[in-house]
């Protein structure tokens, strides 16, 4: 089953909640809906699942309008980030419950029911209340209901965030796994940019209500069309730099002169944005083309292996990541480099200008 | 060494536990003292009580309570009462559950000032009630019937239990209604199977709450009714009047009278702090 959002908008009050969409989600495929809070995730889903009517557009399965059809008659499974279960319901009935509306036969809601508690290694609890039951475990008895349900769309609203770091991890990989194989749409939504980047399949970029961008994961890592999706997708934030192009020189705002990257010497003289990854600052010019920074620091965050270095940089707020740990002192001076080719460039509009052979070695 | 340790702690600890005690213990007697003595004087006979000083009964007697049991013109009194009591609980909550859902999980024009004003309903004195409906009443019919005092004590006990079932239904999440929609229910099935349940507490102190003011209040009751459906508390105000003071026969009716209250607050006890704040703890 394939699932077209076709120029969906949801307008509440007088906020849009959804700008215009359109969106195909093939059969069988993995797609994260990445950004902020509040970027209109959950809106989006909500109207995907047929909880939220939307204000214009049209919702297709398979090429079918299903935006009148109640969400009682789509074949849809959704997992929340805060663990919804029936709480009156033992695991077993919690699972089961979907089954049972359907008149499955007993026998049949019994083996389905025992085969799912297996998978997420529930059968021990199948016979306690879901609050009995830790946070990871009603989580995944949430997930056990969406599985054994069978459903054509599967989504997942940000399923692990309220889980410990090991549990997450091993969901992670299971999750995409366990629904995929069904042949089912599943879109999982998250906040973290990392988060996407390990379930891979295709990542679509939101922001303030708008897709900024849809595509395969890495693709849309590696070549943002736009400044906000390179901002989306990037954690820590991305660090930007205003200049405007002047021949073969670059200036930025408080006068500092750049020498233009080579790749980039083709565009027209015009003000621009660079864009730089935290983790392409390097300490040490690893080439004489580098280009250099000098900035301040303002914090050092230490994570055991690698060091984020906040600092400022004549007007703007940077972060470096680094490997290895650094203790800079609070405010001293230091000089940050970066590949020519690992620069992202942005026009006015906010589009990407980089040629594409470039951003290969991000 | 652990007998030493209790040892030396043991004296303590005693002495603040009895100090504790002691002022309960007086709290408690006085509490309970206007309802003993009640109890006391409903096994007395009527000459003890008017003659004698006694702490407890000198010639046990349960002739007040058979007298209660078996005159028709006092135990009707109970079965009226307790008709339109659970008359209108019935219909409270009935008619509040579906109110008290809208509430929780819709918004629409005017929502939160109709909320309020429900409660304003409850602001007015019954008094102020009583002539309409005895005029109405009188002039559809629904003058001395269970039903229409059991309608009466609706416009206290509605908003009450629309406001009650309001805070416990807030406390569940809206994603188990929409867990409940994806999974297939129907809004019916969902409400009874799933919803009512979750809520059940909440259900049983909206039901104590009713029951209760409808139970205690007199004035409405009093007015709306003549011979058919006169409650209880009529029937002990009115023989008041009649040769002199039974006060036997009426301290065990005010005992019997007692009697549902304390039945239904044990099934509810668990619950009750969280129904006076309106289910909002």
């Amino acid at each position: 089953m394939s699932l077209t959002v076709d120029h969906v908008s949801k307008v509440v009050g007088r906020d849009t909640h959804i700008h215009p969409t359109t969106l195909t989600l093939a059969a069988g495929s993995l797609n994260v809906l990445l950004g902020a809070t509040l970027a209109g995730k959950t809106s989006l889903m909500r109207l995907m699942a047929g909880l939220d009517k939307p204000t214009t557009g049209r919702i297709l399965w398979q090429g079918q309008d299903v935006t009148a059809k109640p969400v009682q008659e789509r074949n849809v499974a959704m997992v929340y980030q805060q663990f919804i279960n029936y709480p009156s319901l033992s695991v077993y009935e919690n699972i089961a419950s979907p089954l049972k509306i359907r008149g499955l036969p007993k026998k049949t809601i019994q083996a389905k029911v025992h085969e799912a508690a297996e998978l997420l290694k529930l059968t021990p609890m199948l016979k306690r209340r879901p609050l009995e039951l830790s946070g990871g475990q009603q989580q995944r008895c949430a997930l056990a209901r969406a599985l054994v349900k069978e459903a054509d769309l599967v989504l997942l609203d940000e399923p692990l965030a309220n889980l410990d770091y090991k549990l997450r991890e091993e969901l992670r990989v299971e999750l995409p796994r366990i629904f995929t194989a069904s042949g089912a749409v599943f879109v999982y939504t998250t906040t973290e940019p990392t988060e996407a980047l390990l379930l891979g399949g295709n990542t679509i970029t939101l922001h303030q209500g708008q897709v900024t961008q849809m595509g395969n994961t890495l693709e849309v890592y590696r070549y943002p069309q736009t400044l906000t999706t390179a901002q989306v997708f990037s954690d820590p934030p991305l660090n930007t730099l205003s200049v405007t192009k002047q021949n073969q020189l670059l200036k930025t705002l408080k006068g500092q002169v750049l020498a233009c990257p080579l790749a980039l010497q083709t565009l027209p003289d015009a003000p621009y944005t660079l864009g730089f990854r935290p983790h392409h600052f390097t300490l040490q010019p690893s080439s004489p083309h580098d280009l250099a920074f000098h900035t301040q620091v303002t914090v050092v965050e230490l994570s055991g292996s690698e060091s984020f270095i906040h600092l400022k940089h004549e007007e703007e707020r940077w972060v470096a990541l680094v490997g290895g740990i650094h203790d800079f002192p609070l405010g001293s001076a230091i000089t940050l480099y970066v590949a020519p080719e690992q620069v992202y460039c942005f026009n006015e509009q906010g589009k990407w200008m980089s040629p594409p052979s470039l951003a290969q070695a991000a | 060494m652990s007998t030493v340790a209790t040892s030396s702690i043991a004296p303590i600890k005693k002495s603040r536990f009895s100090r504790q005690g002691i002022v309960m213990t007086v709290y408690l007697v006085f509490l309970l003292l206007p309802i003993y003595w009640l109890i006391n004087m409903s096994l007395k006979t009527n000459e003890e009580i008017l003659s004698t000083f006694s702490l407890w009964p000198q010639h046990l007697t349960l002739d007040n309570y058979i007298k209660i049991f078996t005159d028709p013109s006092w135990y009707s009194g109970y079965i009226n009462s307790i008709t339109y009591v659970v008359l209108n609980t019935v219909i409270s909550i009935t008619v509040a559950l579906p109110a008290a859902y809208a509430f929780s999980r819709y918004r629409f024009l005017g929502d939160k000032h109709l909320f309020f004003w429900l409660l304003t309903n409850r602001m007015a004195p019954p008094a102020v009630f009583a002539l309409p409906f005895f005029q109405l009443y009188s002039s559809v019919g629904l003058f001395d019937t269970h039903i229409g005092v059991a309608l009466a004590h609706c416009l206290f006990n509605v908003p009450l239990a629309v406001w009650i079932l309001e805070g416990f239904m807030s406390g569940v999440p809206k994603e188990i209604d929409e867990t409940a929609y994806i999974d297939g229910y129907s809004f019916t099935r969902f409400f009874t199977r799933i919803f009512m349940p979750l809520i059940a507490s909440g259900i049983g102190v909206t039901a104590f709450f009713c029951f209760m003011f409808s139970w205690v209040e007199l004035l409405l009751a009093r007015t709306l009714t003549s011979v058919a459906a006169k409650p209880i508390a009529a029937t002990m105000t009115r023989t008041v009047s009649a040769s002199g003071m039974d006060w036997g026969v009426l301290a065990a009716a005010g005992v019997l009278t007692i009697i549902p209250g304390a039945l239904v607050i044990w099934f509810v006890r668990n619950y009750i702090a969280k129904g006076f704040a309106l289910g909002r703890v």
